[in-house]
């Protein structure tokens, strides 16, 4: 088979990303910029644009060096996960030149085109037009056609415009993607290109240097084979129906959805992924749009589970003069992994999160809450409120002491001392004390500021009263004031 | 004479203990499949009480902007706190919705509803035909007096002081059935025992 390969190489990737999306891009090749990272207990280089470059910059240096060098740099902390995002989002675009799109190494791509370049009106156009579109973007990059994949790479990384004409002879031995040591060793003996090195015998390079050399040296002239993994397109959850007759009952259009989740599901159940947020749209005749969203308290991809709860959304859809396309996606997905049935777990848990997923549909599933046990002394603080469909049940809940049954925001009493009132008012109602248990000092956290304890200390008390009320009040002694804050059984 | 009378009224009042307790857990836990009612400053005790003797998952259904909080440090002695959820809906009508949902879908045992406002006998009866049909308890925490004509009872539960000094944490509570559609109005002063996480009736002789 033919081949033709494309290397893209952006020598300053992950500089030209940053300075993209800055407001100082516009400017960016004038001022010095450089991203730093931590590396060897210092920051460092770790890319630098090309005005950077030329006040003597280079990577890997301290960037203290390189501020002493010139006062007016500007960096930014390196995101190298950012930068392989981006690679990925540029080769996704490369696939408009070819289908057959790999990465190269953290910085580069490369592109089969054989048969492609047609398409474009020839090979030289079709790498114009790459060149110019990637440089209207804000990227540096050097883009090279050769017949292999070493060859190719050889020529964006040491060609220039003179060496290229004259192919692979004259770049140097580092053009082979050697290791430092072996290129060093092959500069030792003065094996400056690979020109020089294709000369030698095939046996005494590989006695010298190892298997290494003179694979890449087939490779790069195409004597061995070397494959370009296509990335594969990530997986895509959705799926649609076009009827030849509009449908108008909630019956039929149930039918229909089921039909469609069935097919969802077993591609969800390929990828081992659950459904979190599934959209149903509904194309009436008259190209009006309807769309029903449903959000799942637990990742599923069980269709006979998922189809009830779309009930619901079904029936408040106005189907017009009919429905002619149906259309539906998963647009928010979760690992989820088979799991053995065995007789411990619980088909009841699977009703409460259908049931979650209702009420969530109906009143927010943020509202649908649960609480976890938090390592606090301050009342309001030893729970935490989570949504039920994001959490788990945790235990075990340790009280040390009584702690009333419901708490409200404190409620000033009058009453003055540090001794609980003997006759107080709260609610309108007169209240005799007839049992006072306390005091309980509870401190403010100091290491998180809670306008609600900006009073200072507190200290808790149980008022049993003789009307029967059993109410949990406190006492501010550094702002002398009484509240009740709580209320037992 | 005294001396020999003094047995016999201790077994007396033993039996009438044990009479009490037989009497009240006939009633309590009210009949299930069906919506029931309470009021009084201690309707939150009676939830959990009830919550902690059906078992299973309780839904506690409140209106979002309502200030009052149940405190799971304070019903922990009641029931493990893993087992509540709260639903909070934006509007009275909401409440009752996501309640009449919960009750039907049977997935939860006990549905308690934080209710601030009366509601009709069309909505009471909405809520038992689906407490019937999912096999599930509901529970209308109502203000004093705003009962609706569908509840199957209707409790009210008042804390009471316990003179007992022994009892510095006491959880003495007076409940009344003040409706009741198939059975009678009864009253019985009761205890939270937190150790075996059961209502315990107290003796009137030991009052």
């Amino acid at each position: 088979m033919r081949k033709r390969v494309v290397s893209m190489w952006f020598p300053r990737l992950p500089s030209d990303r940053v300075l993209r999306a800055c407001a100082i891009g516009a400017a960016g090749d004038s001022r010095p910029f450089v991203l730093t990272h931590h590396e060897k207990n210092t920051d460092r280089i770790y890319c630098l644009n090309r005005a950077a470059e030329a006040r003597g910059l280079h990577r890997g240096m301290g960037v203290s060096d390189a501020r002493a060098y010139c006062p007016d740099l500007q960096s930014r902390p390196a995101t190298p996960q950012a930068d392989a995002r981006f690679l990925q989002m540029l080769a996704r675009w490369s696939k408009r030149y070819c289908p057959w799109v790999g990465l190269d190494g953290t910085d580069g791509l490369m592109l089969n085109i054989a048969g492609a370049e047609h398409l474009f009106n020839g090979e030289a156009v079709m790498l114009d037009d790459m060149r110019h579109r990637l440089e209207r973007a804000g990227l540096s990059v050097q883009i090279a056609a050769a017949e292999t994949r070493g060859a190719a790479w050889a020529l964006t990384h040491y060609g220039t415009p003179a060496r290229t004409s004259e192919g692979l002879t004259s770049l140097p031995v580092a053009a082979l993607r050697l290791d430092a040591k072996s290129d060093t060793a092959l500069q030792r003996l003065g094996l400056r290109t690979i020109g020089d090195l294709m000369a030698l015998p095939r046996a005494t390079i590989a006695r010298r240097f190892g298997p290494d050399v003179t694979l890449r040296l087939d490779q790069a002239l195409g004597a061995r084979d070397e494959v370009i993994s296509p990335l594969t397109d990530p997986p895509h959850y959705g799926v649609r129906m076009t009827l030849p007759e509009p449908i108008g009952l909630s019956g039929d259009v149930m039918a229909a959805t089921a039909r469609l989740l069935e097919r969802l599901c077993a591609k969800l159940k390929d990828q081992d992924m659950g459904a979190r947020r599934l959209q149903l749209s509904l194309r009436r005749v008259d190209q009006g749009t309807q769309q029903i969203e449903l959000r799942l308290a637990a990742p599923m991809r069980d269709a006979a589970r998922i189809l009830p709860l779309f009930e619901r959304g079904v029936g408040a859809v106005d189907a017009g003069f009919g429905i002619d396309h149906l259309r539906l996606e998963a647009t928010q997905v979760e690992r989820l992994l088979q799991t053995q049935i065995t007789h411990a777990t619980s088909s009841r848990s699977d009703g409460l999160e259908d049931l979650i997923t209702r009420l969530g549909n109906r009143i927010g599933l943020e509202n649908i809450q649960r609480f976890l046990p938090a390592d606090s002394h301050i009342p309001e603080r030893s729970f935490q409120i989570a949504p039920a469909a994001y959490s788990t049940a945790q235990g075990p809940w340790v009280t040390l002491r009584p702690r009333p049954l419901r708490l409200f925001a404190p409620e000033a009493i009058t009453a003055t001392g540090p001794r609980p009132p003997q006759h107080f008012r709260w609610r309108r109602m007169a209240l005799t004390t007839q049992r006072s248990t306390g005091p309980e000092r509870i401190a403010p956290e100091w290491w998180l500021p809670d306008d609600n304890w900006r009073s200072g200390l507190r200290d808790y008390w149980k008022l049993d009263t003789a009307q029967g009320r059993r109410l949990w009040v406190f006492y501010t002694p550094q702002n002398p004031g009484w509240f009740v804050q709580g209320e037992f059984a | 004479m005294r001396s020999g009378n003094s047995p016999e009224r201790a077994s007396r009042s033993a039996w009438c203990m044990i009479g009490a307790m037989r009497d009240l857990h006939s009633h309590f836990p009210p009949k299930s499949t069906r919506t029931h009612e309470v009021c009084g400053p201690s309707a939150s005790a009676f939830a959990f009480a009830l919550g902690a003797r059906l078992g299973g998952t309780v839904l506690w259904v409140r209106e979002a902007w309502l200030g009052d909080q149940i405190n799971p440090m304070g019903f922990a002695s009641y029931m493990d706190p893993q087992n509540v959820l709260v639903a909070l809906a934006p509007g009275h009508i909401d409440v009752l919705a996501a309640a009449e949902e919960a009750l039907r879908s049977g997935s939860v045992t006990l549905v308690v509803l934080d209710l601030t406002q009366p509601i009709g006998l069309t909505e009471g009866r909405r809520l038992q035909l689906a407490a019937q049909q999912g096999k599930s308890t509901g529970l209308c925490l109502i203000p004093e007096g705003m009962g609706s004509n569908a509840a199957q009872t209707r409790w009210r539960c008042t804390p009471v002081f316990d003179a007992d000094p022994h009892a510095p944490d006491s959880t003495l509570q007076r409940w009344e059935i003040i409706k009741n559609k198939s059975g009678t109005l009864k009253a019985w002063t009761v205890k939270w025992d937190a150790q075996t996480r059961r209502i315990n009736v107290v003796s009137e002789v030991a009052q």
